[in-house]
Formats: structure tokens, C-alpha cells, sequence
């Protein structure tokens, strides 16, 4: 790559590729992501290397085709219908990846978008459970934090997504489904695939250290081996997500 | 052949002080707001709501009409968080809710729609929904894989509240937008369903209206149908109408001021009757227009 074309790639696309990785092998399922950049990374997956993948329109429909985020859907190719008592037949399937956010996250990766505060009566409500619960025991999730250092938490004031450490006290049959493939941050790419299960560096975005990475964390991140960079886009990735998919820039709106 | 029509104020004398009251769509979709502002200038109390909910869980909070709820989630959609249900989730003004996951939320109608005592999920284990909740419990599988599971109960209701884009006097409805989310199950539970709908047309016009598949309202399930064009505004009721987003930026916004709030009730919420309610949309229309 030029020294050129570096310059160019910005942090939202390193983004959007990062969480786009974390589809890689997941084949036929229905790839369910929320806001703007893991949805340019779900339709940037398919488009390239994951082509299996289901989408829907965030409404009631998987579609076929590169439609760009938030753009009008009603010429797309409709494949399936999945209106929301569907969608939730299809998480009891285990046929599903979902992308969340976390208000909080802490290093067993249970996760909060619930409230802050105590649950009864909370200093800030936010969006509630949702679909966390649900979404959690019955397959792959993965979480989109833009801001790292805001998110990530020594413990989470509610538990709306369980975490490692709590999965671990349930039966066998309750947790077999349970997996939190990828925590993408402003900062790098973790997972929980070290042997006690705590989040783990994947790979650290260009130009962030691993001092870096830890200090814009109040727990420690756990670290084996190298830790490599994260995967910058390919040139037809770029000509993608900036002239298909976000030819507007929405996903910018994220890093605030 | 039954003949079920009834206005807003006849429903509101059906209903009582401390019933459990479910209300169908999803969000900022396809509520029957006509017949929750007739609740709001009811003399109803206390009453125990249970919803996907929108605004009409922010505004029946907000006021304090319910003091209990049932919900998968609140939320106006192009607003994640209803600012009502909000406010007074944080004021600690209504600490008696069960909040369940969105699909969990789903088994408790099913059940209910079903007459059974609940029905069993993973959903909810390891997670505050279980911890927090000290009235949901756990079942174990009486079979060999002996799993222990969360048992969620089915939602008694006294009265369910549903709009539907068609129905015919008889009490079948129809949706032709793109999602009937939970209303054909809501219709089962209730001990009493009203439905209301944009139009009442005949039996025989429905087919005219959309493909079969559309008709997942029947009749045996509904008590009373109520005539209301734009009775879901300002929640959207596609392909009639789309949501009034210049509106419910306007409810959503007096969530932060209590004169502001109470001035919107008295322009909108509280109107006598669903037909002043149109009058005054129509006359805001035309301002609209004007000004533009």
C-alpha cells in the first residue's frame, strides 16, 4: 500500500472492517447488525468474502443487492420476510449473528445498554434489555463500542448481555450456544480467546499502542503473544463502504 | 351476524380502575391511540399495562394512569428512548414493572393466547432480567436433558387495546402494512378485545384491500370494533400513513418541561372525542401548508 492510500483510510473504515472480520466463517446465517457501521460491515462482508450471509432491511425483509445504509430499499430484491415475530424465531434457531452496542462492558464481557444506576429506579434509563437476553444464550454476538474508554467498566451496573463468568455457572445445556466472537472498539479488536475466558487483544487499530489500548481500560487486558495490527481495507473495500454503501459518511457519525 | 361497533367512550365504560390492559403494535407503530387518549381523560386509575411499548406506555406513565408495566422494551423508534417513560423511570415514580426481553415478551402472550401457565426459554439466564425480577422463576425439563429454563408466565389481561388497518363489523381485522407484530396473539389473551381500524368495510371488500395472508385478525377473538381514521397517529400506520415525526418530536420534547407537557395535553391528549382530535389535526395541516 502507498504511503498515499495509508494516509487516506480513516478510523470509521478500519471500523467497519474490523467488525466485518468478525463475520468471517460464519456462512449461511442472518447476519443482524445495528447502526451504522457494523451494518456497512454486515452488507461490506457479503459483498466480499462472506457472500452467504442473510440481511435484512432493517425492517421486515432479507434483501438481496449492495443497497447503501439508510438509503430506500423499496426496489431491492426481497428474499425472505421477517417481520419481528420471525426474527425472534430465527434467535432461538441459533441461525443468527447480532451486532450490539455496550454502555458498559467489563473484561468477562458482560454488558450493559440497560441503565445506569440502580434498576429500579436509575440515574439514566437507557435502552432497556432489548433483545439481549435472548440474543446472548442462542448465538454469536459481537459489540460495536466507539468510544472505549467511556465503555469499558470495572462491572456493569445491570447485566442485560451475560458475560463469560456468568455463562460459566449455568449447565452445559444452557451455555452451548453462548459466544461473544468480537468486541470492536475506537481502539482494536478483542476476543475471549484466552483460557480464563477475559477479554483478550486481537489486534490494535494502526498506530495505537498496547499502552494505549490499556489505558483507556479500568481493567486489565489480557494479552498472549504478539498482538498484530488490525487489518486495514483492501482497495476494493474502500471503493465499497465510501462509494456503495455510505457514500454520505453516516458512519462518521459514530465517533463523537 | 354480530354487529360489534362501538365508539371510544362506549370501550372506556367496559373497563375498570386496576385492570391489566394490553395494547398491540410495536414502538412508535400502529397503536391505537384514539383508545389511549380516551383512557387519559377517563377517570381510570391504576391501571397495569402491557406492551412493546411507545407512546402510549410514555404517555399513560407519564400521567400517572399506569402504575404498573409489562414491557419488552419503550421506545419511538426514531427516538430510541421515550423520553415520558424515561422520566419517570428515572423519578422512581413507577418502580412496579417487569421488563422482559423482546422475544421473552413474545412467550408470555403465547401463553396467555395458548391458556397455558407459561412458556420456557433460555432467554434471561445470567442476566438482570432473572436476578431483578424475583416474580419470574425457572422450570427444569422433565426430560433426559433435565435443563433448567425460564418460565415466563402467561400475561392475564382483563382487556386488550389493537388498531388494524381494515375490519368489518363483525370483528375481523386485517393489517396491510408490513408487520402484524403480536396482535393476533394479543387478541387471544384478552379477556375483552377492542379492535380499532382505519376503515370499516364490508366482509366481502377485504380481498380488495390485500393478499389473504393479510386477514390474521378473527372475529372470535374480538369484542368490540371501533371506526377510527388516523386513530394510530401520530404513530405510523403504513400504507395509510407514515409517522408524524414533526409531531412526536413535539410530545417528545415536553417530556422535559411539566407546563409544557400539561399544555400538550390539553391541546392533544385530552380532547373530548376522537373526531375534535381530527378537527384539530386537520386545522394544523392546513397551518402547516400555509406556512410553507
Amino acid at each position: 500500500m502507498s504511503e498515499q492510500s495509508e494516509g487516506d483510510i480513516t478510523l470509521d473504515e478500519i471500523c467497519v472492517v474490523a467488525i466485518a472480520e468478525a463475520f468471517r466463517g460464519d456462512g449461511e446465517v442472518l447476519c443482524n447488525p445495528m447502526g451504522p457501521v457494523p451494518v456497512i460491515s454486515g452488507r461490506l462482508a457479503r459483498a466480499t468474502f462472506e457472500p452467504d450471509l442473510m440481511l435484512t432491511d432493517t425492517i421486515a425483509y432479507a434483501i438481496e443487492g449492495n443497497l447503501p445504509f439508510g438509503g430506500d430499499s423499496s426496489d431491492a430484491v426481497i428474499e425472505s420476510y421477517m417481520p419481528f415475530r420471525s426474527i425472534f424465531d430465527q434467535v432461538w434457531s441459533g441461525k443468527r449473528h447480532v451486532v450490539m452496542g455496550a454502555s458498559q462492558i467489563d473484561r468477562h464481557g458482560n454488558q450493559n445498554f440497560a441503565a445506569i444506576g440502580p434498576y429500579r429506579k436509575p440515574k439514566a434509563q437507557l435502552l432497556g434489555m432489548r433483545g439481549a437476553p435472548g440474543n446472548l444464550i442462542n448465538h454469536a454476538t459481537t459489540y460495536w463500542v466507539p468510544n472505549q474508554a467511556r465503555a469499558f467498566s470495572e462491572t456493569v451496573d445491570v447485566v442485560s448481555g451475560p458475560g463469560y463468568d456468568r455463562i460459566a455457572e449455568l449447565p452445559e445445556a444452557s451455555r452451548s450456544h453462548f459466544e461473544i466472537r468480537r468486541v470492536v472498539t475506537d481502539l482494536g479488536a478483542y476476543d475471549f480467546e484466552s483460557e480464563d475466558r477475559t477479554m483478550r487483544v486481537r489486534s490494535l487499530h494502526p498506530g495505537v499502542t498496547l499502552d494505549q489500548a490499556q489505558e483507556a481500560s479500568p481493567f486489565e487486558l489480557t494479552v498472549t503473544g504478539d498482538v498484530p495490527e488490525s487489518r486495514r481495507p483492501t482497495d476494493e473495500e474502500l471503493a465499497l463502504i465510501r462509494d456503495v454503501f455510505d457514500p454520505k459518511g453516516v458512519r462518521k457519525s459514530e465517533f463523537r | 351476524m354480530p354487529d360489534k361497533r362501538m365508539t371510544e367512550d362506549e370501550v372506556i365504560a367496559d373497563l375498570e380502575s386496576g385492570m391489566t390492559i394490553g395494547i398491540g403494535g410495536w414502538g412508535s407503530r400502529r397503536k391505537p391511540m384514539s383508545l389511549v387518549r380516551a383512557i387519559l381523560r377517563s377517570d381510570l386509575t391504576d391501571l397495569h399495562i402491557v406492551s412493546y411499548g411507545g407512546p402510549d406506555v410514555g404517555i399513560l406513565t407519564a400521567s400517572g394512569k399506569a402504575t404498573r408495566v409489562t414491557y419488552g422494551f419503550v421506545s419511538l423508534d426514531s427516538i430510541p428512548l421515550e423520553p415520558h417513560f424515561r422520566a419517570a423511570r428515572q423519578a422512581g415514580t413507577l418502580e412496579d414493572f417487569m421488563e422482559l426481553d423482546e422475544g421473552a415478551f413474545y412467550l408470555g402472550l403465547m401463553a396467555a393466547a395458548h391458556r397455558v401457565p407459561f412458556y420456557p426459554t433460555r432467554a434471561g439466564l445470567g442476566t438482570a432480567m432473572l436476578s431483578e425480577n424475583p416474580g419470574l422463576k425457572t422450570v427444569t425439563s422433565p426430560y433426559a436433558d433435565g435443563e433448567e429454563l425460564v418460565a415466563i408466565p402467561a400475561f392475564e389481561m382483563d382487556a386488550v387495546l389493537l388498531h388494524m388497518n381494515r375490519a368489518d363489523a363483525k370483528g375481523n381485522g386485517q393489517f396491510l402494512g408490513p408487520d402484524l407484530y403480536f396482535d393476533d396473539l394479543f387478541a387471544m389473551a384478552g379477556k375483552k378485545t377492542y379492535m380499532s381500524a382505519e376503515k370499516i368495510i364490508s366482509t366481502a371488500q377485504f380481498l380488495d384491500e390485500g393478499p389473504v395472508h393479510t386477514l390474521r385478525i378473527p372475529r372470535v377473538h374480538v369484542d368490540g370494533v371501533i371506526e377510527a381514521p388516523m386513530g394510530a397517529h401520530f404513530t405510523e400506520c403504513p400504507p395509510d400513513y407514515g409517522r408524524d415525526e414533526a409531531f412526536q418530536k413535539e410530545y417528545a420534547a415536553t417530556a422535559k418541561d411539566p407546563e409544557a407537557w400539561a399544555q400538550f395535553r390539553a391541546d392533544w391528549l385530552e380532547l373530548e372525542s376522537h373526531e375534535a382530535y381530527r378537527a384539530r389535526l386537520n386545522e394544523r395541516g392546513l397551518e402547516q401548508r400555509g406556512q410553507s
